[in-house]
């Protein structure tokens, strides 16, 4: 086996990124990844004989920029089926509301000219809020403490311009970055569907509800993101969301890479205080100088490393950091084509009549029960291109919130009325989809858990809420990738700035190594 | 035979009685003849009994009984006991043998002293800690990721400690057989259908021992000892007796010496080990341990602090007093002082800024306002920085013991 400068452990989106950045900078990088496959959960999945689906993540619309172009993952074979996808909010009825355009720049369907005004006053604001909020993703957190080596420059010119906005603006941005998106859609929209559909996405792959503090700034951190150079925007992979996992590996190998798939990290090796290896679960040893873990920090601190390595304190941080997931996700092999009451099937489809309604679906899993009426993101990758489905039959993917996750979750009642839920939901939206239904698959948080290792099931590897953002995550002491014992950075979903298909976390703790190396 | 168990108050009356009484207190208050109580760790313990320089004298002349019962205890057991002492504290918990006793810090993850304490190694995975502040949620946390248990003891156990060059003649003619019992070791005997257990250990830095028994037979244990000691002057002593030796000893305690990590408010109060001059202890190869990191920073940086002992002239007790630089700057504070009877010093234990504990120690002074008749007396008074402990007499270690 030869020899490596740098272990990544983890081959997902944010692991492929890390080990392409640290490969350019001239080290050789390897990337374990438990699986058969890299890519976590940029993967699809063949989940009924002759149905490919995306896994977990089937929409694109974090992707760093930085990975975008400078894994030139056009040339490894990343294309789009769809960019600027335009959002459907379903109605029961087939009076649709559509979203086009970034973060919904026009809207089509029945809507007053009072309330398109009103959103689009609402949506400058939020645009500019998020323009503000997202060049920190492209940033190592600051720390608090002095002389610590921050970024001053970057910050700085950051610091300035949101001062620029001016006191009154400057103090709107304060409050929207702490308020609840319940209260925000209700203080300026009227229109059940349209506030419905935002507090959705607000919410989706946290775990709050609307009317939680600080549900908004979600809003904003999706407002932030992009794809194919446009901001808040949404895109459908070519050939499905596999093939972005499948351009990252090919642009990290391209470069020099060596992934190895099958293999799960197990322990980490530690010596003198320096971590200087993995253990995986074959027994094998493998050593390098520098240990990076692309997976959930609580699994590499409390798992991996281990608590007689980390101080309590510490522990009792990485314990405490929250991480639970409320996302299901659904996937159905259909015989036909599915018919929305009519809705474009090449647009993303969100069932979430009200704001209520998303509150009341959070409501349940706050006390360990599946809701009456889940609320979901549909997507159908067949409507947009062939091969993923027999010809003339369709795949539908969903995520499905809000899951119970814990202890009460692994009743087989729980996962059979979370599933009878939300297939009556469907049917409600989509009448005699059930009929169409050849092949299935549900996957609860706790099955996330067991096959992605993202813990809780989490999205973010550890939820992404204010008290956890920034330079308090994944905990305060470590928000710089930088790991308590020496040797060990952190690079997954669970650091600065989150997750969701993107990168931003594995690029920007290698450009961390790499200038902590230089300096 | 043996004493009728105290009644357990109801914990939902606690307020009635907002101080517990140890299991000695049927003694301890027929002895208080000034009533002079003070609380400790949540009971009426006793700060002088009768007279303040009889009961130092019989530290350092006879037989004294301080009843140790408030002094926190836990208790850790399991297979992985040593590995989890080991990375709660600074020692090397491997290299305790059972049947021994040895003294012993824990820091937080800053590396500032959160408790100093004794650890007892009573079997291969069995441990007692024992320490003036409270811990439990703390030693809790740390057995995350540990095959251990961990139980508060205190009030399952009645302590006395016996000090005093008289010490192994009282215990001998108790009936008590230590000849053979070196410093940091532990005997058990069985009395009464239970045990007691002696470890020649204390807090005086005299010849001594602390006898740890269950509470229903404390007082059997009291009189046993007082009957055995009659002739050797044998008496109870309250804390203000002890901290007068302890200060002779060099001793530190928790509170008084310095502020524990977990309780201080404001941010340069805490104390490293190099602060506390304790860093000796640490076992800097034995893996790691809480706190490790920021330590091996402290000891590539430097600290900021260090603990040591002073003499100072005249006869004054310097207690809480500020030293001062050339007279002029400020460059620590006294943490404990006294008159000391036993060496005739005027002694100290302070915290004092580098280098002036070394290098720069040449100059300094304490500033000392003596009450005297309603009128504050400022006096500035030299002093040197000097060996700690001021009191280390032979019969401390001597094995056998002497037969005074
Ligand atoms: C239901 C659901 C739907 C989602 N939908 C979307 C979406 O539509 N769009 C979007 O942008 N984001 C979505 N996300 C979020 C997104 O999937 C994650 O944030 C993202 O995958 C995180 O990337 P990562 O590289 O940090 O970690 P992961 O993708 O989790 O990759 C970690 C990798 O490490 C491997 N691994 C784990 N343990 C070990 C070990 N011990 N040894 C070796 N390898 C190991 C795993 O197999 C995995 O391949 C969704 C998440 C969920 C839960």
């Amino acid at each position: 086996m030869p020899s490596f400068d740098a272990i990544i452990i983890g081959g997902g989106t944010n692991g492929l990124a890390c080990a392409a950045r640290l490969q350019k900078s001239g080290r050789k990088v390897l990337v374990l990844e438990s699986g058969s496959a890299p890519g976590g959960g940029a993967l699809g999945a063949d989940f009924a004989p002759g149905y490919r689906a995306p896994g977990l993540a089937h929409l694109v619309h974090m992707l760093d920029a930085r990975v975008e172009t400078d894994m030139d993952l056009a040339r490894h074979g990343l294309s789009w089926a769809a960019t600027d996808l335009p959002s459907t909010a379903l109605s029961a009825t087939g009076d649709h509301l559509v979203m086009e355009g970034a973060a919904g720049e026009r809207l089509t369907g029945s809507v007053s000219a009072e309330e398109r005004r009103a959103w689009a006053a609402l949506r400058t604001e939020l645009m500019a809020f998020a323009d503000v909020l997202a060049p920190f993703k492209e940033l190592t957190p600051p720390r608090l403490a002095k002389g610590v080596g921050n970024d001053v420059w970057q910050l700085g010119k950051l610091g300035l311009k949101t001062r620029m906005m001016g006191k009154d603006r400057f103090r709107e941005f304060l409050r929207m970055l702490l308020i609840n998106v319940h209260d925000v859609l209700n203080d300026e929209l009227t229109d059940p569907r349209l506030k419905g559909l935002l507090a959705h996405d607000a919410v989706l792959g946290t775990w709050l509800g609307p009317r939680s503090p600080n549900s908004l700034i979600h809003l904003l951190n999706r407002f932030a993101g992009q794809v194919a150079g446009k901001r808040a925007s949404l895109a459908v992979p070519a050939g499905g969301m596999g093939a972005v996992a499948a351009a990252m590996a090919a642009s990290a190998t391209a470069s020099g890479v060596t992934i190895r798939t099958g293999a799960a990290v197990a322990a980490l090796i530690v010596e003198g205080d320096r971590t200087v290896g993995v253990t995986l679960a074959s027994g094998e040893d493998l050593r390098a100088a520098t240990i990076i873990s692309a997976i959930s920090p609580k699994t590499t601190f409390l798992k991996l490393l281990g608590p007689r390595h980390l101080d309590t304190g510490f522990v009792n941080r990485i314990r405490h950091m929250k991480s639970r997931g409320g996302a299901a996700k659904l996937n159905l092999a259909l015989k036909g084509r599915p018919d929305f009451r009519g809705a474009d099937l090449r647009s993303r489809l969100v069932i979430a009549p009200d704001e209520h309604a998303v509150e009341l679906a959070f409501n349940a899993v706050k006390y360990g029960e599946a809701p009456d009426r889940p609320v979901m993101e549909i997507l159908v990758p067949s409507a947009f291109e062939g091969g993923h489905a027999p010809d003339g039959h369709h795949v539908l993917s969903a995520i499905v919130q809000f899951a119970p996750c814990g202890q009460a979750v692994g009743t087989d009642a729980i996962r059979e009325r979370y599933r009878n839920q939300t297939l009556a939901v469907l049917e409600q939206h989509a009448p005699g989809l059930a009929d169409l239904i050849v092949g299935e698959e549900l996957m609860l948080p706790a099955d996330i858990e067991a096959r992605h290792g993202m813990v809780g099931g989490n999205w973010h590897h550890g939820e992404l809420s204010v008290e956890q953002m920034l330079f308090l995550r994944p905990v305060p002491g470590i928000a710089q990738y930088q790991g308590p014992i020496a040797g060990l950075w952190l690079a997954g979903a669970g650091c600065h700035p989150g997750g969701g298909i993107s990168g931003a976390a594995g690029w920007n703790a290698a450009e961390r190594i790499v200038r902590e190396v230089r300096s | 035979m043996r004493a009728k168990t105290a009644m357990k108050p109801d914990p939902r009356l606690h307020f009635q009685a907002p101080l517990l009484e140890t299991p000695f207190h049927p003694r301890t208050s027929a002895a208080n003849r000034l009533n002079a109580w003070v609380p400790w760790g949540g009971y009426s313990t006793v700060l002088e009994f009768e007279d303040l320089a009889m009961e130092h004298s019989a530290i350092r002349n006879a037989a004294t009984v301080y009843d140790l019962c408030p002094m926190v205890k836990y208790r850790v057991r399991g297979r992985e006991a040593a590995a989890y002492l080991n990375r709660l504290t600074v020692r090397n918990v491997a290299k305790l043998q059972v049947g021994s006793v040895h003294y012993t810090i824990w820091c937080d993850d800053a590396g500032k002293i959160v408790d100093d304490g004794t650890l007892f190694r009573l079997a291969d995975d069995d441990y007692r800690i024992c320490c003036q502040e409270r811990h439990l949620p703390w030693l809790l946390d740390s057995a995350h990721g540990f095959d251990v248990t961990i139980e508060e003891v205190t009030e399952e156990i009645a302590a006395l400690s016996l000090q005093g060059p008289c010490s192994y003649a009282v215990l001998k003619a108790a009936g008590f057989d230590v000849e053979t019992l070196k410093p940091f070791r532990i005997a058990t005997f069985p009395v009464d259908g239970g045990e007691l257990m002696i470890s020649r250990t204390g807090f005086t830095g005299d010849l001594g021992y602390e006898l740890w028994t269950s509470p229903d037979r404390a007082l059997a244990l009291w009189d046993r000892l007082f009957e055995a000691g009659a002739l050797y002057g044998i008496r109870p002593i309250g804390s203000a007796a002890l901290d007068m030796a302890r200060t002779e000893a060099g001793f530190i305690i928790t509170n008084l010496d310095f502020i524990p990590a977990h309780q201080a408010v404001r941010e340069d109060r805490v104390r490293s080990p190099f602060d506390m001059s304790l860093d000796w202890m640490i076992d800097w190869e034995k893996g790691h341990f809480n706190g490790r990191r920021a330590l091996l920073a402290e000891r590539e940086k430097g600290s900021e602090w260090a603990f040591v002992g002073l003499d100072i002239e005249g006869n004054v007790s310097a207690e809480h007093a500020i030293i001062y630089h050339d007279k002029k700057h400020e460059v620590g504070q006294i943490t404990a002082a006294c008159w000391s009877p036993t060496v005739k010093r005027n002694i100290a234990l302070a915290h004092v800024k580098r280098p002036y504990h070394a290098e720069k120690s040449g100059n300094l002074w304490v500033e000392i306002y003596a009450m005297r008749e309603l009128q504050y007396v400022k006096l500035m008074l030299k002093a040197r920085i000097c060996e700690r402990p001021f009191f280390k007499p032979a019969r401390r270690t001597a094995t056998p013991p002497g037969l005074f």
